[in-house]
């Protein structure tokens, strides 16, 4: 970012030294900012739109913007890493893991979201442009190569999340989470902000490349702006993932936000943050783990253990999945801490099974919840096998998946970043991370037994659910993918893996 | 044999049954519960297949199968079977469709049925696997059918009694991944691959003293929880009395023998020199499990949780002989493992067919059931007999080598559970007494006896009882080349040595009278 300083201080004036801009490096995001912009001018120039365009849209919006990640993977796997726009971007392994694994959630956010709207009588297509203005921010983050731009990303990211929490603006739990997550959100960001600040001051360089460079070569006799610059980062990130000891948001925000959206932010906020955080950690700042891993390795603990017990006293179900995100992050820091190759493509594993496993929970939220968006207590699941078989089935599925049972993508996920624990010998961690998932065991098996429990005698019959084919196809994909890839993995770990090694 | 995977085909069986059962129509419960039978029934004839093929004499594994699965962790779909793990196979085979073709069930058949076939699955998986990763998984998902047949099909506080047990077992086995995944670094330190495959952990390099009995204590953590073993047991109780009857007969038959097995298989083989260090500490629990159980049994006023509290006094025995290091004990430690799974499942079976009778499994309002039901006393006599260790019947043989293999190298913990035998007649011949002698009063009088399906039941139950009892030969024949390579890598890894006198137990026992002097 050293375009200011490319102006001539006297003689004759020069034009700027613009860099060159390589889109196809930014394909994915453009594809998805594109999609955006087209359903914005549809809508001004066509008078009825059918309803479904704008899902049948976003979903061919994101499918390209996979399509277009999966050619820049080939590109990078034959080509190697590609830095791009005067290094401000850098397309590695890495970045497009996760541009495929946004692209996803795009794609599976589109169909909770469309059968949503069509029940709650919402036309018009804000819902599909925001998540799309908020994926290609994601994107930006993943494949950031410089502090300022980790920022943008965050912003667009962000921004259009907070809109999409108050999406429901008539309910006032829905006003309450986007305000609260809007304050909060960009108090972390001056954070981060102010943490960019103090590490340009420290190394010279806002460059993560560069950062890391000037680390290596040399020894700072007090580095405490430094330490200070890296502690922000973490908090403006840790904001965004839901670390504990600041994740006070998650639960009001999750519960308040309409649940399709909950779904996205969960998954696709998660895995942006976390894309930037395990970048700038293990990458930038690897010279410096010595002193960030201890940190890490507390804030890992706090997580699982706040998340996996707070969990247990909720009686909203968003609230409970809410706090089992929490925990879900604690694993991720897991494998960050272990800050080894094999525990960077743990935290990969981890985030694209929990996108997979976290979406299906919320798709069934979402129906379950019933016009108004409003049935989330634990009692409203009592029953659900018997009214709905296959739904109570699925939920079922991703609560275990969740809960690490053998034989789903969940339970790999944990196997991969405790091994990761295990071999950088943070036995005690590792120790830690198993027990929390005891914990959670029981309030992920709790609602198990709700939806198997027939209803008591006295209550009354429960209101017909209806199931939208979009949210069916949803839970068909995420159900045999989080079955399918924890039969067999090879492909997945393969690909986290490769990720990880291109970085 | 070589061409057909034989050990894959009696895992893979029981899973794709329940993927029919699955598909069928929820409305034709007798189809899905001749599907269910059927496959069970296949599977035991498999087993027993196994077991007819087997190379008696022959210490290493048989049958093995070995595909690669999961590569970037060295993880294989290892299966293999020997002496320790061949009953524990025949024993599943048998229990599953007697488990199945016994109780009744009314409710909700599918589910039930399909639950059954995967839990029989994992157990299979669980006794075959070679692979620790592979065993994990399926120790692992045997909880989840056992906990949805608890909590669907179980008495009236199912639902904690699932739960707990649930929450115990997986308590357990946090510390045994951890252990395992340590152990499987350590052993590729030295950039050499990553592997999972039990054989080739065993032949690495041997780990420092104090690592491996971490190491054994985090396996046997696990392992605890499953037996289990005294301050860890009281999941057990809950568990067996609230499940319905075809789950106590699982859960005490096999889920059980998953952990005495896993220690046998894991923490003997895989950590020798630290099991002879730990051994004090396992022997005083298992001995303390043996007179505690049987006390905490006399005192219960309900039948099935007698039983359920029998299973800790037995299971103790197992530790026992286990951890007595001797040829003998070890050998009864496995054969008792069969034995203790065909009579307690044949007491919760019979259990069962008084409750469903009865309403009731309260002791103090069951008498005089043997005016009404003679042929149901018979058999309760048998079993019950065999539960007490009575010469003659399958539980004498496992306890008296248990005992006598822990005599010759723990004289005093020897002494103290042969008093646990006492005990166990106490309360199986009270319990006994109070139910079915007497003049039967009130609900008691007039009962309908065994039904032929029943008897049809229990059948093979009885014959197998007996068999074990007076003729052990073929099944000890089978389990001594195993158990004595176990003992072998035992004393080659730690500075113990096996009395001579032991070693030259060998099976039958009624021959080996005159040791118990020598000893």
């Amino acid at each position: 970012m050293n375009l200011l300083a490319q102006v001539p201080s006297g003689g004759p004036l020069r034009p700027l030294d613009l860099p060159d801009v390589e889109y196809s490096a930014m394909a994915p995001a453009l594809i998805l900012i594109g999609g955006a912009l087209l359903a914005l001018l549809v809508v001004s120039l066509v008078r009825r739109p059918p309803p479904w365009l704008w899902c049948v849209l976003t979903l061919a919006t994101g499918a390209a913007a996979g399509a277009a990640s999966l050619w820049l993977w080939f590109d990078v796997r034959d080509d190697g890493p590609v830095r791009a726009v005067a290094d401000a971007l850098v397309v590695d392994g890495f970045a497009v893991f996760f541009m495929v694994l946004i692209s996803t959630t795009v794609i599976l956010g589109a169909l909770l979201g469309h059968g949503f709207l069509e029940r709650e009588g919402v036309k018009g297509p804000e819902f599909y442009v925001l998540m799309m203005l908020s994926a290609s921010g994601g994107i930006f983050m993943a494949s950031a190569n410089d502090l300022i731009v980790v920022f943008l990303g965050l912003e667009i990211l962000s921004i259009a999340l907070y809109v999409l929490a108050g999406f429901q603006g008539r309910r006032s739990e829905s006003r309450e989470a986007a305000m609260k997550y809007f304050v909060l959100g960009a108090f972390s960001s001056a954070l981060f902000l102010y943490g960019i600040a103090l590490v340009y001051g420290a190394t010279g360089s806002t460059n993560l490349v560069s950062v890391g460079q000037f680390l290596a070569g040399n020894v700072a006799t007090s580095n405490g702006v430094l330490l200070a610059g890296m502690v922000l980062l973490l908090v403006g990130l840790g904001f965004k993932v839901a670390v504990v000891p600041f994740h006070t948001w998650t639960p009001d925000v999750y519960q308040g936000s309409p649940s399709p959206v909950t779904g996205f932010m969960a998954a696709a906020a998660k895995a942006a943050g976390f894309s930037a955080l395990l970048r700038i950690f293990f990458s930038t700042f690897s010279t410096l783990r010595l002193d960030w891993q201890p940190v890490i390795w507390v804030l890992a603990v706090v997580t699982l253990l706040v998340g996996s017990v707070l969990a247990l006293v909720q009686t909203d179900v968003k609230r409970m999945l809410a706090y089992s995100s929490i925990s879900h992050a604690g694993y991720v820091m897991i494998g960050l801490q272990a800050a080894s190759a094999r525990g960077i493509a743990g935290s990969l594993f981890y985030l694209l099974a929990y996108t997979f496993m976290v979406l299906g929970s919320f798709a069934i939220v979402t129906v379950v919840g019933r016009r108004g968006d409003a049935r989330h207590g634990l009692e409203d699941y009592r029953g659900l096998a018997a009214q709905r078989p296959a739904l109570a089935l699925a939920f079922a599925v991703f609560l275990m998946a969740q809960a690490g049972v053998p034989f789903t993508t969940g339970f790999l996920a944990k196997f991969y970043v405790i091994s990761a624990a295990v071999e950088s010998e943070s036995y005690a961690l590792a120790l830690i991370g198993m027990i929390s998932a005891v914990v959670a065991a029981f309030f992920y098996l709790r609602l198990i037994v709700l939806m198997y429990t027939p209803r008591a005698d006295g209550q009354p019959a429960p209101t017909p659910l209806r199931l939208p084919v979009s949210h069916g196809l949803a839970l068909g994909v995420a159900v045999v993918f989080t079955v399918g890839f924890g039969l067999l993995p090879s492909a997945m770990i393969h690909f986290a893996r490769q990720a990880t090694l291109l970085l | 044999m070589d061409s057909f995977p034989i050990l894959t085909a009696i895992v893979v069986l029981p899973v794709l049954a329940a993927v029919v059962v699955a598909l069928l129509p929820r409305s034709k419960p007798e189809t899905i519960k001749a599907v269910g039978l059927l496959a069970t029934i296949a599977v035991g004839l498999l087993t027993v297949a196994l077991a007819i093929d087997f190379e008696t004499g022959a210490a290493g594994f048989q049958f093995v199968s070995d595909h690669s699965w999961i590569k970037d962790f060295g993880i294989s779909w290892i299966l293999g079977v020997d002496g320790i793990s061949l009953f524990l196979v025949v024993l599943t085979g048998v229990l599953f469709p007697i488990a199945l073709a016994g109780p009744k069930v009314d409710r909700d058949v599918k589910s039930y049925v399909a639950w059954m076939l995967v839990l029989e699955a994992g157990c299979l998986g669980s006794f075959l696997a070679l692979d620790l990763f592979v065993f994990f998984i399926f120790f692992e998902i045997t909880l989840v059918p056992m906990y949805f047949i608890i909590s669907g099909w179980g008495y009236d506080n199912r639902v904690y009694a699932s739960l707990k047990f649930f929450l115990f077992t997986l308590f357990g086995s946090a510390f045994m991944l951890v252990g395992m995944l340590t152990l499987v670094f350590l052993a590729a330190k030295g950039s050499a691959p990553l592997t999972f495959d039990l054989r080739q952990l065993m032949d690495s390099a041997p780990l420092a003293e104090s690592t491996a009995r971490w190491l054994f204590l985090a396996f046997t953590a696990a392992f605890a929880v499953k037996i289990p073993i005294f301050p860890v047991h009281t999941w057990l109780p809950d568990a067996h009395t609230e499940a319905p009857t075809a789950g106590s007969v699982i859960l005490a038959g096999v889920l059980l023998k998953l952990g005495t097995y896993g220690i046998v298989r894991f923490g003997l083989t895989l950590f020798p020199g630290a099991a002879v260090d730990m051994a004090p500490l396992l022997l005083t629990l298992a001995v303390i499990g043996i007179i505690y159980g049987a006390l905490v049994a006399t005192v219960q006023t309900d039948l099935k949780r007698l039983v359920a509290y029998s299973s800790v006094a037995h299971l103790g025995f197992i530790v026992l002989g286990t951890f007595a290091f001797t040829t003998a004990g070890l050998s009864g430690g496995v054969l008792q493992m069969v034995n203790h799974g065909l009579s307690t499942g044949a007491l919760f079976l019979l259990v069962g067919m008084i409750s469903d009778r009865r309403h009731t499994r309260q002791i103090a309002q069951l008498n005089g059931l043997q005016k009404s039901m003679p042929l149901m006393a018979v058999v309760f006599t048998v079993v019950m007999m065999s539960s007490i260790g009575l010469p003659g019947l399958n539980g004498f043989v496992g306890e008296f080598l248990i005992l006598i293999g822990t005599f010759v190298t723990h004289r005093w913990w020897a002494v103290v559970a042969t008093a646990g035998v006492i005990l166990a007649a106490l309360y199986m011949l009270w319990a006994y007494q109070r139910v079915f002698h007497g003049t039967p009063t009130g609900d008691n009088v007039g009962l309908p006896d065994m039904t032929v399906r029943e008897r049809v039941v229990m059948a093979p139950l009885l014959v197998l009882i007996v068999f074990l009892g007076v003729y052990p030969k073929p099944v000890l024949d089978r389990i001594n080349p195993a158990v004595e390579a176990i003992i072998d890598r035992v004393e080659a890894s730690s500075d113990y040595r096996q009395p001579a006198v032991a070693k030259a137990v060998q099976a039958p026992p009624v021959a080996a009278d005159d040791e118990e002097g020598g000893g």
